[in-house]
């Protein structure tokens, strides 16, 4: 659960309740989404949460290379979530690790559940994941970006995909984990929810939790993820919108 | 297999504006695109620059990490160059190792920050064949509009000016700005016919007839230079280019001056 | 109500599968995406490109979401076996038309017909397939807004591929426009802001 080096441990929630960066328990940290920042991507979106800047961008439907991967019956989805090298405390090597082809295949198997894929026959879906700064909930972050970046696309989906990660530090729960929370707490649960069904579509967790606060933490992801879903939801009406307010003359 | 296919008419069209000195987007050819630096922008790196030409995108993370000198540089500290052309910048993504475009671009800009000694790897010993300072080098390219050399070099640069020395985290001594000696900067060209236009845009190079980078440092030295795609240029085609290049390297210097050794937080 | 383009149904109830307007047009809700590619459409004009020569076919691409193969005999050409590189190459653009498209989802064009061929000179500009509507303009007003002030002559593609072929400024001018329309093509008074550039 992250390295834990010769440093003291800090303080991760003081006598008021209030964590290492001022937050209570149940708050998120402020979160700023852009839709179709590139030129080249179908899709793209650019995802500023606390301080992790994720970038994601979609390409797709499309014809598949190497021809013989694809499927006859649908569309297949393919992610890549990956880490810059200069993203994290100790330089990263460039290149996949198997972390990052975990994370890769979670996240196209969330997304895999809201895409219309039998639509799409032998065409591939790629979704791409640059975390170009980290600071905990990079999974989750990456799927908020990656849900704007497909409809960005105009790519049908059944729903946006809102993601967060609870924890749990000091035997508090709390949601949205920061570094030292991750680092240094004692459960991590990133989840990501389809909220016109209400049901999770990825789910992770490391750490200990009793049954009674697992209940606990998974309604505070879902209220955190209602909460992300509207941001989202507003930064593909900004998308379209801001050049609608303008031009009411 | 790329998924983009440059066409007839797309060639002919830009082949012919070359002719009448024009370009597809309105530019002169020998004018820029609009060239953005954000330094700092990203703060788990060092040193860190977010740079445009146009539309074109990347990002440069500079870190230093303790490590141990080559053997036959026992004074000297070690520097990196990686440039990953990430496949959300473009369509053309093919999934394996690194492709020769990518590999490419890491050794021309390897090569400019070398020449010019940029940074002085000797200031980066701490013990001679013991222990010396990495610099890490990382250029991510975010959107591929064209012209990653001079986006790539520019970022690295800034991100050079923009880096501190870590050193208390590594028990070193004191955190202190990474010292820059040189400032080089790399301009490039391609020929369209007769033409050879400056800073071209992706549909610019699909077309070419050949591609020159000259890199210059404030000191009026060429310390760099890189001839890719096929074509030629003649020696003279090679000297007005580095009349050239030197103009925009100066004008491209100031820019990165005029926004300073801008720290993260400051 | 029936669930339209864009929309699709759960549990009862239609919803919005893309970013869009709602367009009613009973008994169907559709939502007319602002992005995506070209979905292809049986009589629609498009500007394909050749990506790959076959002995009997070529493969050209249409901007949607496979490539569609042209038949030798969907040419005016007689072709020998083998022979279809001496007439279409990659990087050619062509005027198509769909024909439709086949149970295994292959999409069938035919360059055979008035208006259809091979295109050569000018420029080919792309914008979003969404937007060839409000390029092309009421009864074609908008378009030939741009024609006469540029004095360019156009092919309009349903897959968002324009064709402009006249004097050089003219192109510029008139790929200005359509670059306007692309990215404010949702916005009121659009017709004064292209009529404003032009008049410029």
């Amino acid at each position: 659960m992250g390295n834990v080096g010769a440093k003291e441990i800090p303080e991760l929630l003081d006598k008021d309740g209030k964590r290492i960066d001022g937050r209570g328990l149940n708050d998120l940290r402020p979160l700023k989404i852009e839709a179709g920042i590139l030129k080249r991507a179908d899709g793209s979106a650019f995802v500023e949460w606390g301080e992790n800047k994720v970038m994601a961008a979609v390409y797709g439907p499309r014809e598949v290379h190497p021809r013989h991967m694809q499927e006859n019956t649908r569309a297949i989805v393919q992610c890549r979530y990956n880490m810059a090298s200069f993203s994290v405390d100790e330089r990263k090597r460039p290149g996949l690790d198997r972390r990052s082809q975990e994370i890769s295949r979670v996240i196209a198997d969330a997304f895999e559940s809201v895409l219309f894929v039998e639509e799409y026959p032998r065409t591939s879906i790629g979704i791409f994941i640059e975390v170009l700064q980290a600071n905990a909930g990079t999974r989750c972050a990456g799927i908020v970006a990656a849900s704007v970046a497909l409809a960005d696309a105009g790519i049908p989906m059944s729903d946006l995909i809102p993601a967060v990660a609870v924890g749990k530090v000091a035997g508090h729960l709390v949601l949205d984990l920061r570094k030292e929370e991750d680092n240094f707490g004692e459960a991590d649960m990133p989840m990501a929810m389809v909220p016109k069904s209400g049901r999770l579509v990825l789910l992770q967790m490391e750490g200990h939790m009793t049954r009674h606060e697992l209940g606990t933490a998974l309604e505070m992801g879902v209220e955190g993820c209602k909460k992300i879903y509207e941001l989202q939801k507003e930064a593909l009406r900004n998308r379209y919108a801001i050049a609608r307010a303008e031009g009411a003359a | 297999m790329t998924n983009e296919v440059t066409t007839e008419i797309l060639v002919a069209h830009v082949m012919e504006l070359a002719k009448a000195g024009k370009r597809l987007d309105g530019r002169g050819i020998d004018e820029l695109r609009e060239v953005k630096v954000i330094p700092g922008y990203v703060n788990s790196a060092d040193g860190s620059a977010y740079v445009q030409y146009g539309l074109t995108k990347v990002v440069c993370g500079v870190k230093l990490e303790p490590g141990t000198p080559f053997p036959d540089t026992p004074n000297a500290g070690v520097l990196t160059t990686n440039a990953e052309i990430v496949p959300l910048s473009s369509p053309d993504y093919e999934p394996g190792p690194p492709s020769p475009q990518a590999i490419e671009l890491s050794r021309v800009v390897d090569r400019a920050i070398r020449a010019a000694e940029v940074i002085d790897l000797e200031k980066l010993c701490v013990t001679p064949s013991e222990k010396c300072w990495t610099c890490f080098v990382d250029i991510h390219v975010l959107d591929d509009c064209g012209n990653l050399i001079d986006a790539a070099l520019l970022a690295a640069v800034a991100a050079l000016k923009n880096a501190k020395l870590p050193s208390e985290r590594f028990g070193l001594g004191e955190t202190a700005p990474l010292h820059v000696a040189h400032t080089p900067i790399e301009v490039t060209f391609v020929r369209l016919g007769d033409t050879l236009i400056v800073d071209p845009s992706s549909e610019e190079e699909a077309t070419c007839q050949g591609r020159l980078t000259i890199a210059t440092d404030e000191r009026g030295h060429i310390c760099a230079m890189q001839k890719g795609r096929v074509g030629a240029f003649s020696p003279q085609d090679v000297l007005s280019l580095a009349e050239r290049a030197e103009a925009h390297g100066n004008k491209l210097r100031e820019l990165l001056h005029h926004h300073g050794h801008a720290h993260p937080g400051s | 109500m029936k669930p339209g383009y864009g929309t699709y149904r759960e549990n009862g109830k239609i919803y919005a599968s893309v970013t869009g307007l709602l367009s009613m047009r009973p008994p169907f809700v559709r939502v007319i995406p602002f992005a995506g590619r070209y979905v292809p459409q049986a009589g629609d004009t498009v500007i394909a490109v050749v990506r790959d020569v076959g002995s009997t076919y070529w493969l050209v691409d249409l901007r949607a979401y496979h490539y569609a193969p042209l038949h030798h005999t969907g040419t005016p050409w007689k072709i020998e076996y083998g022979e279809c590189g001496d007439y279409l190459r990659p990087g050619d653009s062509i005027v198509v038309e769909i024909e439709g498209i086949d149970p295994t989802n292959r999409i069938m064009v035919t360059m055979n017909g008035e208006g259809l061929g091979k295109l050569t000179g000018g420029f080919i500009e792309e914008v979003s397939p969404t937007k060839v509507p409000r390029i092309i303009g009421k009864g074609g007003s908008m378009i030939k807004m741009i024609q006469e002030a540029t004095d360019v002559k156009v092919v309009v593609g349903q897959n968002g591929r324009i064709w402009i072929d006249g004097p050089p400024d003219g192109i510029l001018k008139a790929r200005k426009a359509l670059e306007i329309i692309d990215r404010e093509g949702q916005r009121q008074g659009l017709t004064d802001r292209i009529k404003l550039f032009l008049e410029r």
